[in-house]
């Protein structure tokens, strides 16, 4: 047994250097995207960044129960990867998904309902924040236990390849999951089957509260794993929605070509802790602030501007937008409880939950 | 009428199911090339290509995780795990994904995979290659169970299994593999749900499983021979449960027996004891009995397998001593 005494601030992750973002890259204005999808990216950001403020307010007003895990400070990459996919592809995510969901076209009143446990909820409130899916819009589910749902987007790159559709697979994960067995699995299963399956770490830097590279042994947990499976390390700025629709677009099209998978790390911060529980205190302040001024929103809002879109035009984004997450909350606290006829349905195919006759 | 063995039957089910869907597909561990370690999946890769059986490295998970992808998008998939005590390395993607997700998404999705996977000891392997674990799946709601002890079972609840909509753990028992018997002509569908009476009698009711079936039926001859009439049922499908084919046999011999080859604790016979005590009691002239495995770890040897597994002579004793 060590006799050294612990010094229990080497635990306070607060007190940790900070680890900051990289600088705008404002090169990637020069990026061949055009106006439009921009202006559509801008407009997905403030749609997640809204409705994941209403969701953090529902919750302050105990109309959010359990828990929830938003995407504030990371919009860029759903917003990036919701532009690059065809409305055919399909998405998996973590519990962390309700950008994921809301960027692959889902209704913002079904999904503000479901979090409010509502029978007009998108999963009838059986499913919650942590489960959202929308299978009409290609996202095939959120996997709340981590690493499963990698496997799961091969199986769905898989049927995509057996019925010679070019259709392709993306599976959203954090950091954490990049130490996860079925993250090996996937990436080794994915090289070599060859399957159109995109792999998207959204590395914000914490595995849950703790410094992801506490307990990686690289320091980029994705990208420096890539290699092992034959798979190109791919890092990009992820909050900034123009590389990231960069790095997508070229990563689906890679796949649709039958070029077989790719993973791609975008790094990231969130605004907020990693649940609803969470105040993250464990970030060192600095840090902290240094990633709220490399906010994805006002620096997309400010390039928009010097690409010549008037102020008015995003003004009137976000007022519609306002509008629109205003309706949802509205659709939301209008649901009733689901009623016990939901409690015994959808358990088998039949639509029942018969387990004997 | 041919007489095929369980082991060939598995392949010669697959592939009814393979000709009459030409989507249905299959992975697993040395599945194809090498015919499967057990050769239960002989001559499959040779009539269907590598497109449709295909091997996998050694990932249950990532197995069954592409299993549950494709059938979710629309490719209905038989998945192998090698020895059913692997699946506790994949448990994640059986107990939490692919039996919630219907519920969890409003019934968005159907996951029609059958995850065959070969159960049940009498092989020597020791403890983690000879488990019977279909209480494991069957506490799991949203989970199909079925465990066949004949050839002719082995093919029609495969059929059953591949064209049922929703997740369906199939269990092929080791210990029956090299035993033969008639499989009738033609197409084979069987039902899942439904237990079936393999002895008829009067005095007790012996509900049983896969390799415990062709145990009991030797004990009920026994018995016979001492004047006690056992009726033998083959459970076959744990979910659904055949629960009307049970209690209709117990209102008859008023004595009901389980067999079952699990660790004595919540093995799956307990849930049917508390079926039949529950809905049965004033039928019954004595006690619900368990003849199980006792609650240890499966030795590796042959005298303490041999001990450990309820043997016909154990069923017998069993009762014989509790009926008299």
């Amino acid at each position: 047994m060590s006799t050294e005494v612990h010094d229990p601030g080497a635990y306070d992750y607060s007190q940790r250097p900070a680890r900051l973002p990289v600088d705008v890259d404002h090169s990637n204005k020069d990026l061949a995207i055009p106006l439009q999808d921009r202006v559509e990216m801008y407009e997905l950001q403030q749609v997640l960044r809204q409705f994941e403020k209403r969701a953090y307010d529902l919750f302050m007003q105990n109309l959010v129960k359990g828990t929830s895990h938003l995407s504030l400070g990371m919009e860029a990459v759903a917003a990036g990867f919701g532009l690059a996919l065809r409305p055919d592809d399909y998405s998996f995510a973590t519990y962390r998904g309700h950008a994921h969901t809301i960027a692959r076209g889902a209704a913002l009143g079904p999904v503000m309902a479901e979090l409010l446990g509502r029978e007009n909820g998108i999963l009838k409130g059986k499913g919650g924040s942590m489960h959202l899916t929308s299978v009409e819009h290609g996202m095939m589910g959120s996997y709340a236990i981590i690493g499963a749902h990698l496997t799961i987007a091969n199986g769905a790159a898989w049927a995509a390849q057996l019925r010679g559709t070019d259709q392709v697979a993306v599976a959203f994960f954090g950091d954490g999951t990049t130490n996860i067995g079925a993250f090996h699995e996937a990436l080794n299963f994915a090289a070599i089957w060859d399957l159109p399956v995109v792999f998207v770490c959204e590395n914000n830097l914490y595995m849950e509260y703790t410094p992801i590279d506490v307990v990686s042994a690289v320091p980029n947990p994705a990208a420096d794993r890539g290699p092992a499976y034959g798979l190109d390390g791919i890092v990009v700025d992820g909050n900034d929605a123009d590389a990231v629709f960069h790095v997508a677009s070229q990563a689906v099209a890679r796949a649709r070509a039958g070029d077989g998978p790719s993973l791609i790390e975008a790094v990231t911060y969130r605004h907020g802790g990693h649940s609803r529980a969470d105040p993250g205190k464990y970030r060192p302040a600095d840090e902290v602030e240094a990633w709220l001024e490399r906010d994805p929103i006002p620096m997309y809002h400010q390039r928009l501007l010097e690409l010549g879109v008037p102020e008015g035009d995003l003004a009137a984004i976000q007022q519609s937008v306002a509008g629109r997450v205003e309706d949802a909350t509205e659709f939301a606290k209008g649901g009733s409880p689901p009623g016990e006829e939901h409690l015994f349905t959808d358990v088998w195919a039949a639509g029942g939950s018969a387990w004997r006759n | 009428m041919a007489e095929l063995s369980y082991r060939d039957a598995v392949a010669y089910g697959i592939a009814q199911e393979m000709r009459r869907d030409p989507h249905l597909v299959m992975l697993g561990e040395d599945i194809g090339a090498a015919g499967g370690v057990f050769k239960t999946t002989v001559g499959l890769l040779d009539e269907f290509g590598p497109d449709r059986i295909r091997d996998t490295p050694i990932s249950e998970q990532a197995i069954l995780g592409a299993a549950m992808g494709a059938a979710m998008t629309g490719i209905p998939v038989i998945a192998e795990i090698m020895f059913s005590d692997f699946l506790a390395v994949c448990w994640d993607i059986v107990a939490n994904q692919m039996a919630k997700s219907r519920y969890m998404t409003g019934g968005q999705v159907s996951i029609p995979v059958v995850i065959r996977t070969l159960n049940g000891g009498g092989s020597r392997f020791g403890a983690q290659h000879s488990q019977s674990v279909e209480n494991w799946c069957m506490m799991i709601p949203g989970l199909k169970v079925v465990a066949p002890s004949t050839p002719a079972d082995v093919v029609g609840l495969m059929a059953a299994s591949v064209r049922d909509p929703d997740p369906v753990v199939f269990f092929e028992h080791k210990s029956l593999l090299a035993g033969k018997a008639e499989v009738p002509d033609g197409e084979l569908v069987d039902e899942l749900g439904t237990a079936r009476v393999v002895r008829e009698g009067t005095d007790c009711t012996i509900a049983a499983l896969a390799l415990m079936v062709p145990r009991a039926l030797e004990a009920a001859e026994r018995l016979a021979g001492d004047g006690i009439s056992a009726e033998v049922i083959d459970v076959r499908s744990l979910v659904p449960l055949d629960t009307q084919a049970l209690l209709g046999s117990v209102g008859k011999t008023s004595h009901f027996y389980t067999v079952e080859e699990n660790p004595r604790l919540c093995g799956w016979g307990a849930e049917l004891a508390s079926i039949v005590a529950d809905e049965a009691f004033w039928d019954l002239d004595g006690p619900v009995i368990r003849i199980t495995t006792p609650h240890i770890p499966l030795p590796a040897a042959e005298a303490l397998e041999d001990m450990s597994l309820p043997s016909v002579d154990r069923i017998y004793e069993t009762v014989r001593k509790t009926l008299a």
